[in-house]
């Protein structure tokens, strides 16, 4: 199994007839061993990384000292890499062409890494979803009219579409009022305000799921008290508990507040950015023009961080566009809850059908290409005004 | 600045800013706003929180919120479902193993993407321009695109027309699996805030540094890479609780084996088998969101900074 590694490794061996007589002025020795060096310092670092990835692979090994030996391969092999294909370089190749091949050892590892998990996965994909269920032969375009016709996909994208309007827009405008209310209070006071709306930002979407699984919790007659927040206070007011997540079509809503009450905070803190670095001239000149506050706000201010809101506003739409944790854990797509990315894990994992679970990630992909548009054109923007 | 004590007038005054909303005129109001939106937004983690520290009969006999007038009784509070969570469910196992993927994956791909933005931003090579908005365009090719490809890889290699370009290396399961895959999808977002930093870098430092006979090597590990820790701080915590609370790569490449899970890998399993036991799931979400929320609070000016570099231009 470890041939192939070592393989790669003996390649540059060539270059050593070619580069041997390069060095000029210095003896001969040295040059001959800098060029074992070269060589055998690479090939016996990719070696020791072998032997350790190996060791990880040993169920049987002490965990802490797995996941030590883990950290340390994977942090230190990389710095290894860059710094053992620098010293190939630079003493095996002659001066010349040493300029010309250096750019290709930066850039050289992250055009592989992209090539590998981004570019061929987009091609692959998008061969895979004119096949069949087990990618063996072409279909043609059936699995698109299937997730255009079916029910339970179009379910899917159904509430995806709703996801990404209701969202987007719910985190942008609490952002935007909180932003604005809490620039008016005292620094201090702002600042902490502030970061107990950004918190839930550092809780990942699984916590996320629970913690609001636990506060839409119902129990049927019979099983006990409610101990769920909102039935809790649903009681209070004198109803019946209701079971939250099997209210068709409104649990789709439940489950939206997850993810708004996750992405507010981020929109929150771009938004207050960008208030703050609305010039104050031009603010002044509208009120000393006889402005109302109301006319400053939505005149003035509003759009002069026009297009922070657009930003934040796609940004936020391609986080929603993708949510898979919080419908995985919350219902599993049961109860009309299903959307295209929970849906496309399911295909893939679940029904074992790699054509509509390819066909599910390029509706995906293609939901973005509007966006990627508005992106690389901003993109272009900016590199004109530098 | 002494504002903290200062009453809100004086600080109104001390600071001459425009108020947009200031129609708004009473103070009152504005902080209950903030306020009623505050208490919203912390409500549900107190109640996951105070849950995890109460005994198993408690919670399944009275809503978390009955516990206020009890605080200071001995009763009211235990650490047993740590226990329980921490050694019986795995998740002490999950802790170490979140460690174990979240370090290297955002160690690797800030390293690539530093050296190919110093590349993109100071060497001069053919069509730099074109690869770098590439790599800005790939920003956008959603995560699930790569999946069903990617695991395919990883269990059989790849094969054309009967050559192998890309050999059976039995990937799947394994950190490296991970890492890999971590950083080709956190590369493009790397890559593409990194080259914005480093190219506003001043070249005569790069220059004097050339002349000084240093090469491009010891350039950007002497001068970019320290010049650039507020940057690579920003990603790397942002990468940092991106890779923590990622679930869907970790379900897919490093698959159902309970020795290998990540916290919120075994976060989901707690869920879908004992979905009902909430002295678990609180006291196990808790663990999970730990090390995050600690890392948020004792980091969050590089957070924010990081979260906005990107959005807000200027």
């Amino acid at each position: 199994m470890t041939s192939p590694l070592v393989m790669k490794e003996e390649r540059p061996e060539p270059h050593l007839g070619i580069s041997e007589p390069a060095p000029r002025g210095r003896g001969p020795l040295l040059a001959v061993l800098r060029a074992v060096a070269a060589l055998a310092i690479p090939v016996i670092g990719f070696l020791v990384l072998w032997l350790t990835f190996n060791f990880l692979r040993d169920s049987e090994a002490n965990r802490v000292a797995v996941v030590g030996v883990a950290v340390v391969v994977g942090v230190g092999g990389i710095w290894i890499l860059y710094w053992s294909m620098d010293l190939l370089v630079s003493s095996l190749l002659p001066e010349r062409l040493r300029e010309s091949v250096r750019p290709a050892v930066f850039v050289g590892p992250a055009l592989v890494l992209l090539g590998v998990y981004l570019v061929y996965p987009l091609v692959n994909t998008t061969i895979l979803s004119f096949k069949d269920a087990k990618g063996e032969s072409f279909v043609g375009l059936r699995n698109f009219v299937d997730i255009f016709t079916k029910s339970d996909t179009l379910v899917a994208i159904r509430n995806s579409m709703i996801w990404v309007v209701v969202v987007p827009l719910a985190a942008v405008v609490v952002g935007l009022v909180f932003a604005t209310l809490a620039d008016r209070l005292g620094r201090r006071a702002e600042a902490m305000s502030k970061a107990m709306i950004f918190l839930p930002m550092a809780i990942s979407l699984v916590g996320a799921s629970i913690v609001w699984k636990f506060i839409y919790s119902f129990r049927s007659a019979g099983f006990g008290e409610q101990i769920g927040l909102l039935n809790g206070i649903w009681m209070g007011l004198g109803n019946q508990p209701v079971a939250w997540l099997l209210q068709e079509p409104w649990n789709n809503l439940y489950l939206m507040v997850i993810l708004i009450w996750l992405q507010t905070g981020f929109a929150m803190v771009v938004l207050s950015a960008a208030l703050k670095s609305v010039p104050e001239d031009l603010v002044e000149a509208a009120r000393i023009d006889g402005a109302s506050e109301r006319q400053v706000f939505f005149r003035v201010v509003l759009p002069s961080i026009s297009s922070t809101v657009v930003v934040v506003l796609t940004m936020v739409t391609i986080v929603v566009w993708k949510v898979f944790d919080i419908v995985f854990v919350m219902t599993g797509g049961r109860f009309g809850t299903s959307v295209v990315a929970q849906r496309m894990v399911t295909e893939f994992f679940t029904y074992r059908n790699d054509g509509i679970g390819a066909a599910l990630a390029v509706v995906l992909f293609i939901g973005v290409i509007p966006i990627m548009v508005v992106n690389v054109r901003k993109f272009r923007q900016q590199e004109e005004r530098r | 600045m002494t504002a903290t004590t200062a009453p809100p007038g004086v600080e109104a005054g001390a600071r001459p800013r425009r108020r947009p909303l200031a129609w708004v005129t009473d103070h009152w109001l504005v902080k209950s706003i903030i306020l009623v939106i505050v208490i919203i937004w912390l409500v549900p983690t107190v109640g996951l929180l105070i849950t995890s520290f109460r005994p198993t009969d408690d919670i399944n006999a009275t809503g978390w919120w009955t516990v206020f007038p009890h605080v200071f009784d001995k009763a009211t509070w235990t650490i047993k479902n740590y226990d329980a969570v921490l050694s019986r469910q795995g998740f002490g196992n999950a802790f170490l193993n979140s460690l174990a993927v979240t370090i290297p994956s955002t160690v690797i791909p800030i390293t690539i993407a530093a050296f190919a933005a110093y590349a993109f931003a100071w060497m001069d090579f053919k069509g730099r321009h074109v690869l770098f908005v590439v790599v800005v365009g790939l920003m956008v090719v959603p995560l699930q695109m790569a999946l069903i490809p990617i695991l395919r890889l990883y269990t059989a290699g790849a094969q054309v027309f009967g050559v192998t370009i890309f050999p059976d290396l039995d990937l799947n399961g394994t950190y490296l699996a991970v890492w890999l895959a971590h950083t080709g999808f956190g590369l493009p977002l790397a890559v593409y805030l990194l080259r914005n930093y480093i190219g506003s870098l001043p070249s005569e430092i790069m220059e004097s540094a050339r002349i000084d006979g240093a090469d491009h090597f010891k350039i950007f590990t002497r001068l970019i890479i320290p010049l650039s820790v507020p940057v690579l701080a920003s990603f790397a915590i942002f990468q940092f609780m991106w890779v923590w609370n990622d679930l869907l790569i970790a379900l897919i490449f490093l698959g159902g084996e309970p020795q290998n899970r990540v916290l919120t890998q075994a976060l989901m399993e707690l869920n879908s088998s004992r979905g009902q036991e909430w002295q678990l799931l609180t006291a196990g979400a808790f663990i999970s969101m730990m090390l995050p929320v600690a890392v948020f609070f004792s980091l969050q000016r590089y957070f924010v900074r990081g979260l906005t570099a990107g959005s807000v231009k200027g």
